[in-house]
C-alpha cells in the first residue's frame, strides 16, 4: 500500500522562486540559473512513493538536495510546486491547522545533531511531542518511559543530554520521535553524526526495531553502505535531481547512469549482491526419469563433467558425475539413482556472495540455488562468484 | 553657514507634547509614584536588621556564602553611617525602574528576535538610548514630570532598558537552529515554541541583560538625585557642591556596597541557570 507519495516536486531558493519555476521546468541548469537569476535549486521534480512498512533511503552527497527534500515532507521547508500526499491527504495543501495535526500525529522526525533541548531531563525530551499536544502527564510519563525503554535507555529518565553520550542521546532523539506513535519517521543524517562502530550498532538496532514496529522510514543519508544496509530501496540524488530508485541490489547491478556508477563501485559487493543475480539458467539438467545414456549424451553436448538431477516437481535430487554415469552406461544398467550424490550446497536466493565464498571453495560442483521449497531456481558456478564481486555478472561466464 | 536647528525643533516637540499629552504624563505620573513609593513604604517598615537578614538569605539562597557575608557586613556599615534610610530609596527606585524595564524590555526583545523589520528599526534606536549622556534623559523627563522622584523613575528605565531588549533578542536568536526545528517538526505552535523552547534556551543571556539593567538603574538612580530624586545620590551631589569630602565619600561606599550586593546577586542568577542546562556539569 502506498502511504507516501511525492509529485514533481521543486524547491528553489532565492526572491522570487515562483517566477523562474518555469525555466527550471524547461530545463535550465543550475549554475546556469545561479548564474542568471540568483536563484538556487533544492530539488528539481522529485517524485516517489513509499510504501507502508518500507524503509525508503534517499542517498546523496552534501548540496544534493536530499536534506531539503525531506523538510519538504513535513513542510519545514515550504516546497515551491509539487504535491506531497499522505495517506490520501495531501500534505502541500493543508492549512496550517492541519499542518499542525500532521507534524503532531503522523511524523516523526530524528535529527543529525540530535537537536535536544538541553534544559531537559531525558524523560521530558521525550514527552516533547506529547506536551505540545497537551496530554495528561500520566499519558506523557508512561509513553516517554515505553518509548526509552523500547530503544534500550530506561533508568535514564531523570538525566540530562549532556550527561549522556553521542549514541545514547540518538537514542533519546529516536524515543522522542517514537513517543507519539507517528505512521512516519524522516532520519535526517541520524547516525552520520556517531563513531562508526555506534553507527552499526545503531543501524542494526533501527532494523530490529523496524522488524517490531513496521514503521514507514525515511532515511536520508551520504553514506551508500548504511543506505545499503538498511535500505528496502535507495533514491540516488544530485544536484536537486532523483537519478534512481530501486533496491540496494538494483543500485548496485544496474546503475542508472555515470554517475550512479560511480557512486557503487567502491562499495563492496560481496555483502550486497546476492546468489539470485548471479545465477544461471539450469539448463543443464536431467529428470530421474530420464536414463544413465540421456545423461552422458547431455552432459557431452553441453562440455560439463556433471548434471543435475530433478524430481517431477522441480526438486533437486541430487548430482551425478560423467565417470559414474559412463559406468552405468557400460553395466547397461539404467537405475540413475544409485549413483546421485546427494553433497550438493544449496542456498536461498538471497543469500549474499559473502555467505557463498565459502561454499565455493568447498565443493568442486555448482552450487544450487532454490526457494524455500527447494524449487530450483537456477546454479551458481564457481567462476560466477568471483565476477560477481568484481561485478561483471552481465558478461558470459 | 547655514545652522542647522535640531535643538530648536526638539524644543518644539517637547513643548507640542507637554501642551497636548498632559493627562496622559499625569497619570503616567501618578502610577510610577505609587510604585516606588510602595517599594519605598515596605523596605522602610522593615527594621533595618530584619531587611539585612533578608538581603543576606537572598543572597546566601542565590550567590552562596561569601556573597550573603559581605552583604551583611556592607549593609551593617552603610548602617552605621547613617544613611540606611537613603539606601532603601535608592534600592526603591533601582527596583522599580529594573523592573519596569524588564515589563517593557523582555517583550521588546521577543519581537525583535522575531521580527526582522522591528529589529532594524529598534536597534539604532537602542544605540541611541545607550550613548546618549545620561544627564540629556533629565531635562524632558522634567518637563514632562517636574521634579522629584518619578522624572528620575522615567529617565532610569529608559537609560537602563537597552541591555535587557538586545540581550533578551540576542539570547532567542542564539538558540540553535536544529533545535527550534524539532520543535517545529513536531507541531509546537509559535506559542509553545517560545514559553518551551527559546525563552528557556535564551535565559542565561537575559539573566545577563537583567544584570547590566540593574547596574545600570543604579548608577541613573544616583545622577537623578540632580532632578532631586533624593536617595544616596542625594548625599554625594551635596558632597559635591558643599565640598564635605567625608560626606561625598560616604554616600560613595554606600553606592558601591549596593552596588556589589545586586551585581554578585543577578550575576549568579545568570550561572545558575547556566548549571541547570548541564553544560557545566
Amino acid at each position: 500500500m502506498v502511504k507516501l507519495e511525492v509529485k514533481n516536486l521543486y524547491k528553489v531558493f532565492g526572491p522570487n522562486p515562483k517566477r523562474v519555476l518555469k525555466a527550471i521546468k524547461n530545463g535550465a541548469s543550475k549554475d546556469q540559473l545561479l548564474k542568471d537569476t540568483g536563484h538556487g535549486i533544492g530539488v528539481r521534480d522529485a517524485s516517489f512513493e513509499v510504501l507502508e512498512g518500507e524503509v525508503f533511503v534517499i542517498m546523496g552527497l552534501s548540496g544534493s538536495g536530499k536534506s531539503t527534500l525531506v523538510r519538504c515532507i513535513n513542510r519545514l521547508i515550504e516546497p515551491t510546486s509539487g504535491d506531497i500526499i499522505l495517506d490520501g491527504q495531501s500534505v502541500t495543501k493543508s492549512d496550517s491547522k492541519e499542518l499542525l495535526e500532521i507534524r503532531r500525529k503522523k511524523i516523526g522526525m530524528v535529527f543529525q545533531n540530535f537537536a535536544l533541548l538541553p534544559h531537559r531531563t531525558i524523560k521530558e525530551n521525550v514527552a516533547f511531542g506529547l506536551e505540545i499536544q497537551a496530554k495528561s502527564i500520566e499519558e506523557r510519563d508512561k509513553k516517554a518511559i515505553d518509548a526509552l525503554e523500547m530503544v534500550g535507555l530506561k533508568g535514564y529518565e531523570d538525566m540530562y543530554p549532556s550527561q549522556l553520550s553521542g549514541g545514547m542521546q540518538q537514542r533519546v532523539g529516536l524515543a522522542r520521535a517514537l513517543a507519539t506513535d507517528p505512521d512516519i519517521l524522516l532520519m535526517d543524517e541520524a547516525f552520520s553524526a556517531l563513531d562508526p562502530l555506534i553507527r552499526k550498532e545503531m543501524q542494526s538496532e533501527l532494523m530490529t526495531l523496524q522488524s517490531r514496529m513496521q514503521k514507514t522510514i525515511i532515511f536520508i543519508t551520504h553514506d551508500l553502505d548504511e543506505a545499503l544496509r538498511i535500505g528496502d530501496r535507495i533514491a540516488i540524488m544530485k544536484d536537486g535531481e532523483i537519478m534512481q530508485i530501486g533496491t540496494p541490489e538494483e543500485i548496485l547491478t544496474d546503475p542508472a547512469d555515470d554517475y550512479v556508477k560511480e557512486f557503487v563501485q567502491d562499495v563492496n559487493r560481496a555483502k550486497v549482491v546476492t546468489a539470485s543475480s548471479i545465477m544461471k539458467n539450469p539448463d543443464t539438467i536431467i529428470s530421474s526419469k530420464d536414463g544413465a545414456r540421456v545423461a552422458v549424451r547431455r552432459m557431452r553436448s553441453a562440455g560439463i563433467s556433471s548434471i543435475f538431477v530433478l524430481d517431477r516437481q522441480r526438486k533437486l535430487k541430487g548430482i551425478i558425475s560423467i565417470e559414474d554415469a559412463m559406468k552405468l552406461v557400460k553395466a547397461e544398467s539404467n537405475d540413475i539413482d544409485s549413483i546421485i550424490d546427494k553433497d550438493v550446497y544449496t542456498v536461498s536466493p538471497d543469500t549474499s556472495i559473502e555467505e557463498l565464498l565459502p561454499l565455493a571453495v568447498n565443493t568442486k560442483y555448482p552450487i544450487v540455488v532454490a526457494d524455500d521449497d527447494g524449487v530450483l531456481q537456477g546454479i551458481i558456478v564457481r567462476v560466477s562468484v568471483l565476477s560477481g564481486i568484481l561485478g561483471e555478472e552481465d558478461e558470459d561466464v | 553657514m547655514y545652522r542647522l536647528p535640531i535643538g530648536k525643533y526638539v524644543e518644539i516637540f517637547i513643548e507640542w507634547l507637554t501642551a497636548n499629552l498632559e493627562p496622559v504624563f499625569q497619570a503616567i505620573k501618578a502610577a510610577l509614584l505609587w510604585v516606588v513609593t510602595a517599594f519605598e513604604w515596605a523596605f522602610e517598615i522593615v527594621p533595618s536588621y530584619v531587611m539585612v537578614l533578608i538581603i543576606a538569605l537572598i543572597a546566601w539562597r542565590i550567590a552562596g556564602k561569601g556573597t550573603a557575608i559581605f552583604s551583611i557586613v556592607g549593609l551593617v556599615i552603610i548602617n552605621s553611617i547613617g544613611l540606611w534610610a537613603e539606601t532603601m530609596q535608592t534600592l526603591a527606585m533601582v527596583i522599580t525602574s529594573a523592573l519596569i524595564a524588564l515589563i517593557i524590555g523582555i517583550p521588546l526583545g521577543i519581537w525583535m528576535s522575531r521580527n526582522n523589520v522591528v529589529n532594524a528599526i529598534m536597534r539604532p534606536i537602542l544605540d541611541f538610548m545607550q550613548t546618549m549622556p545620561a544627564f540629556v534623559y533629565l531635562i524632558p523627563a522634567v518637563l514632562f514630570f517636574d521634579l522629584g522622584k518619578v522624572p528620575g523613575v522615567v529617565a532610569t528605565i529608559i537609560f537602563a532598558m537597552p541591555p535587557i531588549v538586545r540581550l533578551t533578542s540576542l539570547g532567542i536568536r542564539q538558540v540553535p537552529e536544529d533545535v527550534t526545528e524539532a520543535s517545529i517538526a513536531f507541531g509546537s505552535t509559535s506559542r509553545q515554541m517560545l514559553f518551551k523552547v527559546q525563552i528557556p534556551l535564551a535565559m542565561p543571556t537575559i539573566l545577563a541583560g537583567l544584570n547590566q539593567t540593574i547596574m545600570l538603574s543604579l548608577s541613573m538612580v544616583v545622577i537623578s538625585s540632580m532632578i532631586g530624586a533624593r536617595g544616596l545620590g542625594d548625599v554625594v551631589l551635596k558632597g559635591i557642591t558643599q565640598m564635605r569630602i567625608g560626606q561625598g565619600f560616604e554616600g560613595g561606599l554606600a553606592v558601591v556596597i549596593l552596588a556589589m550586593i545586586l551585581d554578585r546577586i543577578t550575576q549568579k542568577l545568570g550561572n545558575k541557570n547556566n548549571g541547570l542546562n548541564g553544560q557545566d556539569t
